[in-house]
């Protein structure tokens, strides 16, 4: 029996979408992607997992969405290019099809330089734009890279992501466009912190038209703490948190913190639904997946729609 | 330029250390431009040699010899008749320079001093800066003579990643991110239209190929 995407068709109905993010475990042990499935299921449509994130290894993508399909939620697979090249790329779009997944999100990945494989070497033999026209060509025209036919092709529902916090700002859009020409369906964004700074990349993408084309879900981060926030200014790459957002977590008394940065959360959501074009919200609860679900009460988006 | 770094010199002596006649050859051209294998290189290295041994109460003789080029043959042959009378030979020269004197001499030992790095230009004294990868399908003329594959840390083809901050590699920031460079560069020749266009997967069997790759130009040959 062919399964179709929730994701897919709660977007297409017109719903404002929730998907969240789950981190697979350092390690082989099933239980750990299974419990995180159960704190995100019936609270999301669906549930990405990320592959090898900052370059530290951990339980494979591919597997984990496996693990959380028989769990009954709807998985995305992340793929990153960093790591293989395009014969294994191919090879692992047509098992996770094959598998039931339905969804795939496709990225470049952070530079191994970041991780906790420093000396490996970064394979990048197709970036993430090649990556989702490969699979967007996989699907429609059910051929690989080169044109050899497949015998079945994937099904899938096809991402990738935007940071509209990145350099150079004003090309952020046309390369949203240029995802968007290759194939890409839905885009997940980066966190969200500075709304002022995504309401004018919102506007140059609407001015593009891109807001017709393509599903966007904002990206959403639940600061646990003050220390959190700084360090997520400072330290991690193409992220923007502006100084009002640290002293507001800063002015919370620390026990107050994680629910002053849930607040944030909830608020951000609800500005996002405000916005035109937005689609609906990715959740990136950073090893804090058991929030989740009171992020998405308290948006008063629960519970989520059948489909 | 083929750019080269001297190999720390614990390793070199190493490499050296059961043997007493000891040729170092430098070459006059990559290498010496960027000052780890020329003349100058090969008389320091010499002199650092012979003190050491010196010091150690170790007897050694150390010749030198500076080719124009180690990678042709017409220059090899110089070391003909001398290289016979030396149990090793210490290269100065590029990994392509070595291998081609051994080439040509199979029965003697050689050993490089140098790491050879990579393919670039002399950004000012003392400062070397990778730009070319040599992937055979030069692309330069659509990125506004900025490498996407060597000068990007990800050698993205469609656009810059989410990492770039005030214009800096996220990986590097004393590199500047190289799509920022061309994003800003054909924005200023009014060419951004270069850009929307999806550039399809690189041919990297220009690059890898089947092994090591080959020119063969029959108007060249005699």
């Amino acid at each position: 029996m062919i399964t179709e995407s929730r994701l897919k068709k709660i977007l297409h109905r017109g719903d404002f979408a929730v998907t969240a993010e789950c981190g697979p475990p350092k390690g082989a042990d099933p239980e750990v992607v299974r419990n995180k499935g159960k704190l995100l299921k019936g609270y999301v449509d669906s549930a990405n997992v990320t592959d090898n994130q900052t370059g530290v290894v951990r339980l494979c993508s591919l597997a984990a969405c496996a693990l959380l399909k028989a769990e009954g939620l709807d998985p995305v697979l992340q793929m990153v290019t960093r790591d293989r090249n395009r014969i294994a790329l191919q090879s692992d779009v047509l098992g996770a099809s094959a598998l039931g997944i339905r969804n795939i999100l496709c990225l470049s990945g952070d530079h191994q330089s970041f991780g906790n494989q420093p000396q490996a070497k970064g394979v990048f033999d197709i970036d993430s734009v090649q990556l989702i026209q490969a699979v967007r060509q996989m699907r429609d025209a059910g051929e690989i890279i080169g044109g050899e036919k497949l015998t079945a092709p994937p099904q899938l529902f096809i991402g990738a992501v935007a940071n509209p916090f990145a350099d150079p700002f004003k090309y952020r859009a046309a390369r949203l466009a240029t995802k968007v020409e290759a194939g890409a369906e839905f885009i997940q964004t980066q966190c969200i912190f500075n709304l002022k700074r995504f309401k004018e990349w919102m506007d140059l993408v609407r001015d593009y038209g891109m807001d017709n084309k393509v599903f966007i879900l904002g990206g959403i981060t639940p600061l646990k703490s003050a220390r959190m926030a700084e360090y997520m200014a400072k330290q991690v790459a193409g992220m923007d948190v502006p100084e009002e957002i640290i002293s507001r977590m800063k002015a919370a008394p620390a026990k107050e913190q994680r629910q002053e940065g849930i607040k944030i959360a909830v608020e951000t959501i609800q500005a996002l639904q405000e916005m035109k074009g937005v689609h609906g919200v990715h959740i990136m609860a950073i090893e804090w997946e058991d929030v989740v679900s009171q992020i998405v009460q308290e948006a008063k988006l629960f519970p989520r729609p059948q489909v | 330029m083929i750019t080269a770094e001297r190999k720390p010199i614990a390793e070199i002596k190493e490499m050296l250390a059961p043997y007493r006649k000891i040729l170092v050859v430098g070459c006059g051209s990559c290498v010496a431009e960027c000052a780890s294998g020329g003349e100058k290189e090969v008389g320091l290295l010499s002199s650092a040699l012979r003190m050491d041994a010196k010091a150690s109460g170790k007897e050694i003789e150390v010749k030198e010899m500076t080719l124009d080029r180690q990678c042709v043959y017409e220059f090899i042959d110089q070391l003909t008749d001398v290289i016979h009378r030396y149990d090793i030979v210490l290269s100065l020269a590029c990994g392509a320079g070595v291998q081609a004197v051994a080439e040509v001499f199979p029965k003697v030992l050689i050993v490089p001093a140098l790491n050879t790095t990579f393919l670039g230009e002399t950004k000012e004294a003392g400062l070397w800066v990778e730009n070319c990868r040599g992937c055979g399908d030069c692309k330069l003329g659509v990125f506004a003579a900025v490498c996407p594959v060597t000068r990007c840390a990800k050698g993205l083809f469609n656009g810059p990643c989410g990492g770039s901050r005030t214009e800096r590699c996220e990986v590097d920031p004393d590199v500047p991110c190289a799509w920022q460079l061309i994003v800003s560069r054909l924005e200023d020749m009014g060419r951004l239209d270069l850009l929307r266009k999806v550039h399809p997967p690189a041919d990297w069997s220009k690059q890898q190929g089947k092994g090591p790759r080959k020119i063969r130009r029959e108007d060249q040959r005699t």
